[in-house]
């Protein structure tokens, strides 16, 4: 389970790393897409791995911490997948704004001559 | 300390948070409406920060912080907002930017575009929660909305270049803001907590496998911060967006670099501390010698520059620099002394920010800068020249203006950078010299030389090869900004032994480290109704 969630994680991270690094807007914003998928994930697992426990309860009576998932990285989690989500679609916005003002979907904002 | 007057902790939030809500239903045709509803609320931030200074610097708390609890939850459970002197020192100087910068806006940056005035107050908001907050995840939420608004500002009479200016500013913002969530996360993973003051307490007691993981997700932060405050790999953004904004939001985005430099300085102190065991002095090495780096980087780059944009920006670098490396070296006793140079480099580089796009009136008298940006907005000409009046000898103005400008960036007597360096570099001679030491000291000479030169080209350029007939037309809302920062500079030059005294007091904020775990997590809920 862990290897499994570890590799998604880095397989993701790197995917996005190499598509930030691309030349066109389009490519870099579905890089950012992607790191903030490697990132949510990760933040959900430092909760730990578990399965089928409950982050609360209402029982005041027995409280064994064993039994109940890590309620915060959780919060965190949605808390950060909904700033990721504005701040992504803040970006498309300013990428078509420039894709319209400049005729390029170059992040310069220009072609180089020598461009692939 | 939990009193009611830690209850005034919230005003610099929500004040900001309900004017910005209250301006986006006010219609963009009630300008004047828009602006000096905006003004008042900025106004009475200010006054509020500066209540808060005096509150929390006087005896009415005696040596107490302020501790807010959000929902009444204690520590480390729930959120905190902490008020000391160093963050009501921030509330200050970021109010009092916010003054200027917004006066200086209304004969025509502010009428631009759509929604200035919100973005505006958000902006504040988010820079007042950074500064108060306890609590690291809060922080990271404070400081999108403070990078949300600085994208809409900086996008704000949109043209090419500062579309393509925000690409860049905006997806390395984004990435910084990866970095600060895995930070956020790896420092859960190790230690268990997101308050600063439970983590200072946790650090010294962690397992050497979990001190690593901690040591990881600090580093993991650092760059997230570091980015924001433009350290040399990592600050490749600034030259390109300072200088394509509109200057009232380019003095904003100035005091932004001071917000991750304040970040820095604070969780460096509180976690890696004296008291922080065997973690004590982590990454100073790595922030001295960026430090330096960005000193260097920013003396070429200065040199090298033509553009007045350019040389704000390669200014706010310098000063970035120094101040790192200040952090890095982690001499206690510095510390006053790089909080004055932090005020004053801060509001020269504002006060340069905003002049330079006057100057540039004196080649361009017409509004020809602005015809590009206006003709998407289709506003009325005539319009645009109404607002202010209009005050004599301009000239005058701007070329004294100049000068006291040059000599605050420039670290020359009599004005406040002069007394900033001075004491620093004083401070570092009293200790014995280490490496780093001797490096810092040569390195904000040749700094300082190149800011003179690089100034002095600019202003020879600007001022006596001008040939104009006539003198640019200057408003008395754009000059009167300018004024009052170099008035704040000149003041601080005079009462440079009370401020300084001040900020002594700022700066033992930082060393007492044990003071700010204990009251932080000390702080019990208030118990309403009967008590049992």
């Amino acid at each position: 389970m862990e290897i499994i969630l570890a590799l998604a994680i880095g397989i993701l991270f790197a995917s996005g790393v190499w598509l930030v690094l691309r030349p066109r807007s389009f490519q870099v914003i579905t890089g950012l897409l992607l790191l903030s998928y490697a990132v949510n994930l990760f933040i959900f697992i430092t909760g730990r791995i578990s399965v089928n426990k409950p982050p609360l309860t209402l029982d005041e009576t027995a409280l064994d911490p064993a039994l109940y998932a890590d309620p915060l990285p959780q919060a965190l989690v949605l808390t950060a997948i909904v700033i990721g989500f504005a701040t992504t679609a803040l970006y498309l916005v300013v990428l078509l704004g420039s894709r319209g003002l400049t005729g390029t979907d170059h992040v310069d904002g220009k072609e180089k001559e020598t461009d692939e | 300390m939990t009193s009611m007057l830690s209850e005034i902790l919230v005003l610099p939030i929500l004040l900001p948070l309900l004017t910005g809500a209250l301006l986006v239903l006010v219609n963009e045709r009630h300008h004047q409406l828009k602006y000096v509803l905006n003004q008042l609320s900025t106004l009475l931030l200010l006054v509020l920060a500066c209540w808060l200074l005096i509150v929390t610097d006087g005896p009415a708390t005696g040596d107490d912080l302020l501790v807010y609890l959000a929902a009444n939850w204690v520590a480390p459970f729930g959120i905190v907002l902490v008020g000391d002197r160093l963050a009501s020192l921030f509330l200050v100087l970021a109010a009092l930017l916010a003054n200027c910068a917004l006066l200086f806006s209304y004969s025509r940056w502010a009428k631009l575009g759509v929604h200035f005035h919100t973005l505006f107050q958000l902006l504040l908001m988010g820079i007042n929660g950074a500064v108060l907050t306890g609590d690291l995840f809060n922080l990271f939420v404070f400081f999108e909305v403070m990078l949300a608004a600085s994208y809409g500002l900086l996008l704000h009479g949109y043209n090419i270049t500062r579309i393509r200016a925000g690409m860049q500013y905006i997806v390395v913002n984004l990435i910084a803001s990866v970095f600060f969530l895995l930070g956020i996360a790896l420092v859960y993973a190790a230690a268990g907590s997101l308050n600063f003051a439970d983590l200072a307490r946790l650090i010294p007691e962690l397992a050497p496998a979990q001190r690593q993981l901690m040591h990881t997700g600090a580093a993991i932060l650092a760059v997230a911060f570091l980015t924001k405050s433009a350290m040399w790999p990592l600050g490749f953004w600034l030259p390109t967006t300072y200088s394509a904004a509109s200057p009232p939001v380019t003095a904003m985005l100035v005091l932004l670099t001071k917000i991750g430099v304040y970040v820095v300085l604070r969780l460096n102190y509180l976690w890696f501390g004296d008291t922080a065991g065997s973690s004590a002095g982590f990454g100073n090495t790595m922030l001295l010698y960026g430090g330096l780096l960005t000193l260097a980087f920013g003396a070429i780059g200065l040199l090298a520059s033509q553009d007045p944009g350019r040389i704000a920006s390669y200014s706010a670098v310098i000063s970035s620099g120094t101040l790192l490396a200040l952090i890095g070296l982690g001499q206690d006793l510095t510390l006053s002394a790089m909080l004055f140079y932090l005020l004053s480099s801060t509001l020269a580089v504002a006060a340069f920010v905003l002049l330079t796009e006057l100057i540039e009136r004196i080649y361009t008298p017409t509004d020809s800068v602005l015809a590009l940006s206006m003709e998407f907005f289709a506003l009325d000409g005539e319009k645009e020249e109404s607002a202010g009046v209009v005050i004599p000898a301009a000239m005058a103005f701007l070329g004294l203006a100049f000068a006291a400008c040059a000599l605050i960036m420039a670290g020359l007597p009599p004005l406040s950078g002069f007394i900033a360096k001075f004491s620093i570099l004083h401070q570092l001679l009293q200790t014995p010299m280490g490496r780093g030491d001797w490096a810092l000291l040569v390195l904000l000479f040749i700094a300082g030389l190149s800011a003179i030169i690089s100034l002095m080209r600019f202003g020879v350029r600007s001022f006596w090869t001008a040939h104009t007939s006539q003198s640019p037309r200057l408003k008395f809302s754009e000059a009167s900004p300018i004024l009052l920062l170099l008035l704040v500079c000149i003041s601080m030059a005079i009462l440079a032994g009370p401020l300084s005294a001040l900020l002594e007091r700022v700066a033992d904020d930082l060393l007492q480290t044990s003071r700010y775990i204990e009251q932080v997590m000390q702080t019990i809920a208030i118990s309403r109704g009967a008590n049992e």
